[in-house]
């Protein structure tokens, strides 16, 4: 008889685990106390520990800015590195309760991986980077190359429609991960490797010697970088899609992490709606009154996050181009706060 | 006086009591609740696909797969299916562990017996070679030859040309292979009879030198029939020699035949690890023949040759083949790793291939499928190899 009530304790425990199901993030995330944020942990500028071991980079900066927004407290993180091959599924299992590791919003993703795209927080795309001693100046002269590139990713199907429309022929070599991909493609292992341009310039600024490769001119796919959550969790998509937003919208009215102090006295009502003096934000996004002030008080602005991880002072030397807000001629634009 | 007949049969059992209605109560429990938990398993996992809007079945497989791979057994092009693209990447699969499996034999016999070699610096030499590489992680063994190709290797540009045809740089071996002509299919037909009369004449000498006590010199006779034959049929036809040599064109050789750097890397990497296990199970298996089996040969005058291919060997195999299978099953299976240094094997193909689709549990189930279709394919050959060398009781 204890051998047959074992038998059904095993089962039982089975069957509770697997009736485990996400219902709502929100609710989950509070109890728990933190943020299990799915990051890359390879590219620098996006998401990669510093010397020190601290989480940095603009897709960092987003998983804190949502902390901000839930906890009040950016620092209420913690961060799964995920390869290109395991983040959807480690979001769709729940290991992570957001994936904020530079994942490119696509149609396929948004419908049948059951995912859901909030803001985008970067639009990139997809390039060519080749050692200058070749002496190719397009992506057009590409015939016949051997290219790295990484698996899981949009690129390996970016990269053969791109060369299957120009009648070209590719040689793919596919390694999975992304540090190893770079040592073969520095070491001569091929002629080129493709991927969205930000990591190209990541990875070409710790190379061993960054100015001896180029990025040709052609872009070759568009690639909308966004933060996702699981389908049909609306609630904490909102808080995901807003907590971003917020970002962009403080840039938009002037507001940054040095001046949102005095910014609470101002007497502009948009900028008192969004600091939530002028309080209903909080309350319909299920939040504080406080979040937007704590996100850009404890992360900044979509700006200075921006300078701060990948702009012209930082090695990756990106400019804001299609980053910038669309008052200045980018694509970042934030529907209005109230 | 007469007794009443008494009741032989034992008393009636309770049910409870009754041991083996009792052991088919729980078999059919656990039946029953096992089978109950595959079909919650089956229905919550659709539930929690559909709620999350997933897609589900097999209909991708038909859909073009609109990626390209790197190396292929067949015609492969990014307009072709996904079937096709994972049957490249099951080809792929193949090869490296059956080219992988009949190496790592032949290395890890030669191992295995000069372990055990009188001279003292054949035995430490293979003692260092298994300890080596049966220490280090295989991932570690495969990262370091991949990385020791491409580094130490020029670019095609600067390729090593050490004989006519023949390059050598970080895009791999490229060697020149003859242009296909009519009579190579006869050379094959040839060979295939040569091998066949080979095996007939080893059976007719066997049978021979035990009638006879005469030996034949197959070892002189084998190589000259196996040869033979297909070179006599090439001088036949002409001595066809046109070669499809590889030429520098743009950034790669073009023509010939590449043996790229990921293969080779992968293939030495699981070679040289699993060579060590079989050296050891060789080792291990040339001990367990006693010691007075090879004294009592050596006093029949048999050379020491002799001795290890027909007394010794025969015998350890039975020890051999069980742990030797085990190994085959494990360099396949480590052939996965091949996703680490950009071997398109069927790992890859299938990572690529749910990426692109989304549908991970189709794409993981087709994956241990064909890994446990090869397990079990070569588990029951080496289980009828077993069976055919097991000690026959005369």
């Amino acid at each position: 008889m204890k051998r047959f009530a074992q038998c059904v304790s095993i089962i039982l425990v089975m069957v509770m685990l697997c009736g485990w199901a996400a219902a709502d993030t929100l609710e989950e995330v509070r109890k728990k106390g933190f943020i299990q944020a799915g990051v890359n942990g390879d590219i620098f500028g996006f998401g990669k520990p510093d010397e020190k071991g601290v989480w940095q980079g603009l897709d960092v900066d987003t998983a804190r800015a949502i902390a901000a927004a839930v906890f009040g407290n950016a620092d209420k993180v913690k961060y799964t590195p995920v390869t290109a091959k395991t983040r959807f599924t480690a979001l769709q299992s729940g290991e992570v309760d957001v994936l904020t590791r530079n994942c490119t919003q696509t149609l396929t993703r948004d419908t049948a991986m059951g995912l859901d795209f909030c803001q985008v927080n970067f639009y990139d795309g997809q390039g060519f980077m080749v050692p200058k001693k070749l002496g190719i100046k397009s992506a057009k002269e590409l015939n016949g190359a051997t290219v790295c590139v990484l698996p899981g990713t949009t690129t390996e199907l970016n990269a053969a429609d791109y060369f299957r429309s120009n009648n070209m022929k590719m040689k793919p070599v596919v390694i999975e991960n992304t540090a190893e991909l770079y040592k073969a493609y520095f070491a001569g292992r091929c002629d080129c490797i493709t991927s969205d341009t930000s990591q190209l310039a990541g990875n070409r600024a710790v190379a061993p010697n960054p100015a001896d490769h180029i990025l040709l001119p052609e872009i070759i796919s568009k690639e909308p970088l966004a933060p996702a959550v699981r389908h049909g969790d609306n609630k904490w998509k909102d808080i995901v899609h807003y907590a971003v937003l917020a970002m962009i919208e403080a840039e938009e009215l002037g507001v940054t992490s040095k001046n949102v102090d005095d910014m609470l006295k101002t007497s502009d009502p948009k900028i008192q709606r969004f600091l939530g003096v002028t309080p209903g934000n909080g309350e319909a996004l299920g939040l504080d009154e406080k979040f937007a002030y704590n996100i850009v008080k404890q992360v900044g602005n979509y700006g200075e996050i921006f300078e701060r991880n990948v702009g012209v002072n930082t090695p990756l030397k990106l400019e804001r181009g299609l980053n910038a807000l669309w008052t200045k001629g980018g694509l970042m634009y934030s529907p209005p706060f109230n | 006086m007469t007794e009443t007949p008494q009741d032989t049969s034992p008393a009636k059992i309770s049910f409870w009591y009754d041991p083996a209605k009792r052991s088919l109560l729980y078999q059919l429990g656990t039946l029953i609740l096992v089978g109950l938990l595959g079909y919650y398993l089956l229905t919550n996992t659709r539930h929690n696909l559909e709620r999350q809007s997933i897609a589900t079945g097999f209909g991708f497989l038909q859909k073009e797969a609109s990626f390209e791979i790197g190396e292929s057994l067949i015609s492969y092009t990014a307009a072709d299916t996904y079937f096709r693209a994972l049957l490249v990447g099951v080809l792929n699969t193949l090869l490296v562990a059956f080219i992988g499996i009949v190496l790592t034999v032949i290395l890890g016999t030669f191992i295995g017996i000069a372990r055990l070699s009188k001279n003292w610096l054949v035995s430490r030499l293979s003692l260092v070679y298994v300890e080596l590489f049966q220490d280090i992680p295989v991932l570690l063994q495969l990262f370091f030859w991949y990385a020791f190709f491409y580094e130490i290797l020029p670019s095609p540009r600067q390729a090593l040309n050490p004989v006519a045809g023949v390059f050598l740089c970080n895009r791999g071996l490229v060697f020149a292979v003859p242009v296909f002509h009519p009579a190579h299919l006869l050379m094959g037909i040839c060979l295939i009879l040569g091998a066949g009369s080979v095996w007939w004449l080893h059976r007719w000498a066997g049978r021979r030198q035990a009638r006879t006590g005469k030996p034949f010199p197959l070892i002189w006779a084998a190589p000259a029939i196996l040869l033979g034959g297909p070179l006599l049929t090439w001088l036949l036809a002409g001595a066809p020699s046109r070669m499809n040599s590889p030429v520098l064109s743009g950034f790669n050789f073009e023509g010939g035949l590449t043996i790229s750097p990921e293969f080779s890397a992968l293939l030495l990497g699981l070679v040289l690890y699993t060579a060590a296990f079989v050296a050891e199970i060789v080792r291990a298996g040339i001990q367990s023949v006693g010691r007075g089996q090879t004294e009592a040969a050596l006093s029949l005058s048999l050379t020491s040759g002799q001795v290890l291919r027909l007394v010794i060997l025969p015998q350890a195999l039975r020890v051999i083949v069980p742990p030797l299978t085990s190994q085959m099953l494990n360099l396949t299976k480590n052939s996965s790793l091949a996703v680490a240094i950009g071997y398109p094997d069927f790992v890859s193909v299938a990572g690529t291939t749910i990426n692109q689709t989304g549908q991970a549990i189709e794409g993981v189930a087709m994956i241990m499928l064909v890994y446990l279709f090869f397990s079990l394919l070569t588990s029951a050959f080496m289980n009828w190899f077993n069976k055919k060398i097991a000690i026959v009781e005369r």
